[in-house]
């Protein structure tokens, strides 16, 4: 009785576990550096490797960009929809945040990019 | 002149302890000689010394029998107060955490393979977790979580089979059974 019914259960679950974990971790191109453009100029490459902040300032005010380990996100924009707010974290390659009335973007790349160029 | 004398009664318990705890140090120094492909990836042999322990003394002497490994092989291999040594001690704190809660799962299903598997996944929680909050904050350790899962789980069932093993071929396992 060496296998016991749970015994087999709790192998079974640290199975997922560490598939789940590999799809997690491994899958899509997580990118490494975020974009930041403002009225179509880079103004700031920040690689995601340590929370950073940016404020990026445009015709309307000032759009606060964040940074952290594997992701970014646009934190504030003074735009009235919100729609780059409201995308939150941005993680993998070719992702991107745009901030239209403020003429702020974001912009995630990885090693490998989806795309050549990507007309707005 | 004052002369006093300072008397610590030594109980068999505490000989016990020493003794086993010796045992778990050898076997982290063997292990140390090992060479391994990532730091950090290693079988855990002392393990297999902490889950008899538990099963056969209580979590308590386990919990001993852990510590004073995790501090004694600290002072042997040089790395005290290292960030290896509170790596190994994070880990030695979350598998205990771990073990003190499984511990109370039914044993009718859940074998010693169970606990070694739940601890070795345990060591390697809090160890990671201290890594990515102090030492490595960032994405080169998501990327790693996987290998050391995976090694958990290839390592804490190998050890779980040794204890199972080892408790059937020296009786132990029905002095255990009849304690529970």
């Amino acid at each position: 009785m060496l296998l016991r019914a749970g015994d087999a259960g709790v192998l079974f679950a640290g199975t997922g576990l560490v598939i789940t974990l590999a799809l997690y971790a491994w899958s899509g191109d997580r990118g490494d550096t975020a974009i930041i453009r403002s009225a179509g100029q880079i103004v700031e490459t920040a690689s995601l490797t340590h929370v950073q902040r940016f404020a990026i300032n445009g015709p309307l005010g000032t759009t606060q960009v964040e940074i952290e380990p594997g992701r970014a996100r646009v934190a504030r924009d003074p735009s009235p929809r919100q729609l780059c707010v409201k995308q939150g974290w941005l993680t993998q390659s070719g992702q991107a945040a745009l901030c239209l009335p403020n003429q702020v973007s974001v912009e995630i790349r990885g090693r490998t990019t989806a795309y050549d160029t990507l007309g707005y | 002149m004052t002369h006093s004398v300072i008397e610590l009664p030594v109980h068999a318990d505490d000989r016990r302890i020493a003794r086993l705890a010796a045992l778990a140090i050898g076997l982290t120094l063997a292990e140390a000689a090992l060479p391994s492909p990532v730091p950090g990836i290693k079988p855990g042999l002392a393990n297999i010394v902490v889950l008899l322990v538990l099963l056969q003394y209580g979590w308590r002497a386990a919990a001993w029998v852990s510590g004073l490994r995790v501090l004694a092989s600290g002072l042997l291999l040089g790395s005290l107060f290292a960030p290896g040594f509170w790596l190994s001690a994070a880990g030695a704190v979350t598998s205990l955490g771990v073990l003190a809660l499984a511990r109370h799962l039914p044993s009718h299903y859940f074998g010693p393979i169970s606990l070694s598997v739940l601890a070795a996944f345990g060591h390697i929680g809090g160890q990671l977790a201290l890594a990515g909050a102090w030492l490595l904050p960032g994405i080169a350790l998501i990327k790693l979580m996987p290998v050391f899962a995976a090694a958990a789980l290839v390592f804490g069932a190998v050890n779980g089979v040794i204890v199972a093993r080892f408790l059937v071929s020296s009786g132990l396992e029905k002095t255990i059974q009849q304690k529970t």
